[in-house]
This record gives structure tokens, C-alpha cells and sequence, in this order.
């Protein structure tokens, strides 16, 4: 049976997509808030796996509780912390728990991370890993040695359409889809135009694509972002345009360009969807919705 | 030619490897760590001096040629004795030195020194890893660039989402291997060889650690 969050992309309507972020330790209960709201929103949420290489509650565990909660998990795989076998072995776990939706990543350096001196594995890399899901759905494991019980996965990967330069990473984003990528949900984009180049080149594939938008909090952020997270560029008219929201209105102000933008790109029907990254300020993706004329 | 690349542990730390030894021998190599200045003529007598100075007595010091190399009878017959009456040697070279003098001095070897890797000097004073010799070569496919090592994941499919302005995700003064590998195998019009899917790696190419015999025909 294919996933509710396959059914969602195959029914041609705009999808959308949330982040919930697994705790670091064993209280759950914000995690747990966020699901409760999300869940009947959006079309699924993806559980992060120890994002920025920092040490959390594992996304395996999280996806598992927002299943229990009855929300459509698509849990996020990096190479980083796993290899082969243990790659091989969480989604077989995943499987059997009916988590049926997975995002495959390389995963951020575990230099950027709390935990600077870890060794990092990346044994696999995530057009291998895409790959590997589709192996193991052939009732094969990675070795060819036949599985006892299957897996079903709607596999996705991700790209960065800002990349600089932008062909090696279309080359990347081209062996994903080979490999077996149904969706691809992207780093963030600000400049529309830009993105909609991009997805002239992507349309040719079949492929469903998510447009990830990240929430401005302030102009401070923006420029953060800026410069130090790869492959995001916010232009200078929407810094200016929150660094000119009244004090204490940055957040509202970034709801707004937020949904403006979503809905921009729902009207103009640029691709299938939407993956809203809200970072820390799960419970306003509602808001963002509303924005956006979603809910 | 390619260097075995080292660098100084912190003081105290020697210090502590140095606890309740008191007679020092100081060797140095006159290879790697000489062109890496981390165990040269002057690394050495600044070392010396320095454990003089934090209370060490010591017997004797001296540059070898080689350290991975075997003694000679003429420093054995030179220092030999100086090294004997040493509570420990304290090995300037790579850690290749330290065990080969170690495995021949039955004496307690101390080394001096962090080795970091095998690595090419590219200009004056710069070091650089380009081959981690993983046992199954894959630069026939990236224009001779080695991504196994060059790029800090190691990926062979191409960049991580990490590449920021043709630089990598874990510092912004080291290019990124796949930009790299991109712009040559552009240049030598083999674009192909990136668009070709690569399979997971062997990465036991030779189990650790390696060995090597010469078939015998
Ligand atoms: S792939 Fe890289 S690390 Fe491996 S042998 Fe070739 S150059 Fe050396
Ligand atoms: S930025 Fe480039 S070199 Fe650095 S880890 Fe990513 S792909 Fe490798």
C-alpha cells in the first residue's frame, strides 16, 4: 500500500510539508505538541536526524511518535552516523512500524555539530542510500542476499537550487532521481525567479519537487543566513522588508512573507508543493498556512 | 615526494608522557620532520634546552638521516651509549621513526610528535593530504582529483549540500573536491564519468592493518 504522504503527491493537489525536531533527551512533550498541531495541516512532517550534526532523540524514534499520534512521518536517514548495515537495518525497522516514507541526506559534518571528535561514517553517500531503499523493495539486501520481508518506501532526496556553483549539484540531484527519488524537497528558496529556472530544467524529470521555505524571525537572521548556511540567498528587498517591521512585529512580518510566498508559489502552480521549515517556531506553521490561504 | 606530516604535541602533554623519566635522549629525523621543521637540528636543541629548563637531564641528542630507516653502526657506536643511559627516548619524527627505533633500541620510546598524514608539500610551507591509500583507487573516474580524501566526506557521486561558493561545507579556505572535480573533468570534456552513478565503495580494500607480499611466480 502505497503511504499517505505518496497518495498526497500522486493526487496532483499542492502539498504540503513541516518539520518537527526530535528533543534532545527523553522529554518529548514539545515534540509531541508540535505533531498534535501539524498533523491533520500538513500532508506529513519530517523527522530530523540529528540536524547540524547535534545530538538528539534519533529520528527513527521521532517518526515513530508522530505514527503514534497518527501523523504521516517521513523520516530523515544520514549517512553520517550509519553504515550499510546499520543503514539497512532502521529502515527494515522503520518499515516494520509502518513508517513508509523516508528522505535520504549525506548528512552535515559532524565537525559542525556538539560532538566535534565523533567519528564520522558516511559509508554511503545519498544517491546511494535512494538506491539502497529501492534494493531492499526488490526483497534483495545491499549484498544480494535475499530479505525475509519486505520494505515499501516513497524515497525522497533533497537540492539546493541556490548551490554555487548550481551544475555540480544538478548532476547530484539528476543520479538522485536515478537512483529512485520520487520527491525531492529543496533547501530554501527566496528568489522566485531563480526557482522558477530551476524547475524549467527539473520539470523535464519525473519527479515530484517541494520548494523549502524557511521563516524569517528578523533581519538579523536573514543576513545570517546569508552568510553561513550553504546554498540560501535571501534577497535584499525581503531583508529590507523585515528589517522596516515595527518592533516586535519581525515574526509576524515573516509569517507574512512566508505565506505570501507559498501562496505565490501554489497560484502560479511553479511546482507540487511546499516544505516549511519553521527552525524553533513549529507552532506558527498554522499561522503560515493561514497566510498563505492553506487553511 | 611525499612527507610524513606531523605536529608538535602541546608540552604538557610530552610532559606527562615524560612522568617519572628523568634522563632523556632526543632524536630527531632528518627527513619529514626536518622539512616539516617539527624535528629538525633546531627543533631538536630547542626541545633539549626546554626539558633542561622543566628539569630533565639530558644524556645526548641527535639528528638521524632517516628514522624509518634502520640504524647505522655508526650511530649506534656514536650515541649508543648516550641513548642506554636515557630513562627514555624522546622521538622527534613521524610515528614510522618512533616505532622503528622502538623495535630496535628495547628501550622506552616516547613520541614527540602527532603524525597526521601522508601529504604532498604544495608550496612553501603547505601541506596537503591527497591520497589516504583507501586500496581501491577511484581517481580514474574524477580526473585525478581523489575525492576519498579531498573531500572531507569522502563522497564519489558528487558534492554534498554543504558547498558553499565552490568551497567546503567545513571551512570556507579549502575548496570543495567536487567543484574541483567538476570545473577539470569540464575542461577535459569527461562530464560522463560525474553523471555516471558509482556504486557504494569498498572500503576494505586491503583489511587494517595492510600487508603486502610479492607473488611468488
Ligand atoms: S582513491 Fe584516493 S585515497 Fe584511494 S588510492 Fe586513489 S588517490 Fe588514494
Ligand atoms: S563541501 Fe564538497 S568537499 Fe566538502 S564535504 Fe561537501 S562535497 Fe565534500
Amino acid at each position: 500500500m502505497p503511504s499517505a504522504f505518496k497518495k498526497a503527491l500522486d493526487s496532483g493537489k499542492f502539498v504540503v510539508t513541516s518539520e518537527v525536531a526530535p528533543s534532545k533527551g527523553t522529554n518529548l512533550e514539545k515534540m509531541a505538541h508540535h505533531v498534535e498541531l501539524l498533523k491533520d495541516k500538513v500532508d506529513a512532517m519530517n523527522v530530523t536526524d540529528h540536524q547540524s550534526s547535534v545530538m538528539r532523540f534519533p529520528s527513527l524514534g521521532g517518526a515513530l511518535l508522530v505514527k503514534e499520534k497518527g501523523g504521516e512521518p517521513i523520516l530523515q536517514m544520514t549517512c553520517r552516523d550509519r553504515n550499510r548495515l546499520a543503514l539497512q537495518a532502521d529502515l527494515m525497522f522503520a518499515a516494520s512500524r509502518g513508517i513508509n516514507n523516508v528522505l535520504c541526506l549525506t548528512g552535515d559534518s559532524v565537525m559542525l555539530g556538539d560532538h566535534k571528535q565523533a567519528k564520522a561514517v558516511f559509508d554511503l553517500d545519498s544517491s546511494q542510500l535512494v538506491a539502497a531503499v529501492r534494493t531492499m523493495e526488490r526483497g534483495k539486501d545491499m549484498a544480494g542476499n535475499d530479505l525475509d520481508g519486505g520494505v515499501r518506501f516513497c524515497a525522497g532526496a533533497i537540492v539546493t537550487p541556490e548551490a554555487n556553483p548550481i551544475e555540480p549539484q544538478l548532476i547530484k540531484f539528476e543520479k538522485k532521481i536515478e537512483a529512485g527519488a520520487e520527491f525531492i524537497q529543496t533547501q530554501a528558496v527566496y528568489d522566485i525567479d531563480n526557482f522558477k529556472k530551476f524547475m524549467d530544467y527539473a520539470r523535464q524529470f519525473d519527479v515530484k519537487i517541494l520548494a523549502g521555505v524557511i521563516l524569517l524571525t528578523s533581519a538579523g537572521m536573514a543576513r545570517f543566513m546569508n552568510k553561513n548556511v550553504a546554498g540560501v540567498m535571501v534577497p535584499q528587498n525581503l531583508i529590507d522588508e523585515m528589517a522596516a517591521a515595527p518592533k516586535g512585529g519581525a515574526l509576524k512580518k515573516g509569517i507574512e512573507i512566508t505565506g505570501r510566498m507559498i501562496a505565490q508559489i501554489k497560484d502560479e502552480k511553479i511546482c507540487d508543493g511546499v516544505h516549511i521549515m519553521a527552525i524553533g517556531k513549529e507552532e506558527v506553521v498554522p499561522d503560515i498556512m493561514s497566510a498563505a490561504g492553506l487553511l | 615526494m611525499i612527507r610524513s606530516i606531523t605536529q608538535q604535541k602541546p608540552m604538557e602533554e610530552i610532559e606527562h608522557l615524560l612522568e617519572g623519566m628523568d634522563r632523556i635522549f632526543v632524536i630527531g629525523c632528518g627527513t619529514c620532520t626536518t622539512l616539516t621543521r617539527t624535528g629538525g637540528v633546531e627543533q631538536v636543541a630547542a626541545m633539549a634546552e626546554d626539558l633542561s629548563a622543566r628539569g630533565k637531564v639530558i644524556t645526548g641528542t641527535t639528528v638521524v638521516p632517516v628514522a624509518c630507516d634502520n640504524l647505522t653502526s655508526d650511530i649506534l657506536s656514536e650515541f649508543g651509549a648516550r641513548m642506554n643511559q636515557a630513562d627514555a627516548l624522546l622521538v622527534m619524527s613521524c610515528a614510522y621513526g618512533v616505532q622503528t627505533l622502538a623495535s630496535q633500541l628495547g628501550q622506552m620510546v616516547v613520541p614527540a610528535q602527532n603524525t597526521l598524514f601522508i601529504g604532498k608539500e604544495n608550496a612553501a610551507g603547505q601541506f596537503n593530504e591527497i591520497c589516504t591509500q583507501c586500496g581501491t583507487c577511484v581517481i580514474g573516474e574524477t580526473g585525478g582529483i581523489c575525492p576519498v580524501t579531498t573531500c572531507h566526506k569522502g563522497l564519489v557521486n558528487g558534492p554534498c549540500g554543504g558547498t558553499n561558493n565552490g568551497k567546503c561545507e567545513i571551512d570556507s579556505n579549502k575548496d570543495c573536491a567536487w567543484t574541483m572535480i567538476y570545473n577539470r573533468l569540464k575542461e577535459l570534456d569527461r562530464l560522463d564519468s560525474m553523471r555516471t552513478y558509482k556504486k557504494p565503495r569498498n572500503h576494505l580494500g586491503e583489511p587494517s592493518p595492510g600487508k603486502f607480499l610479492i607473488p611468488e611466480n
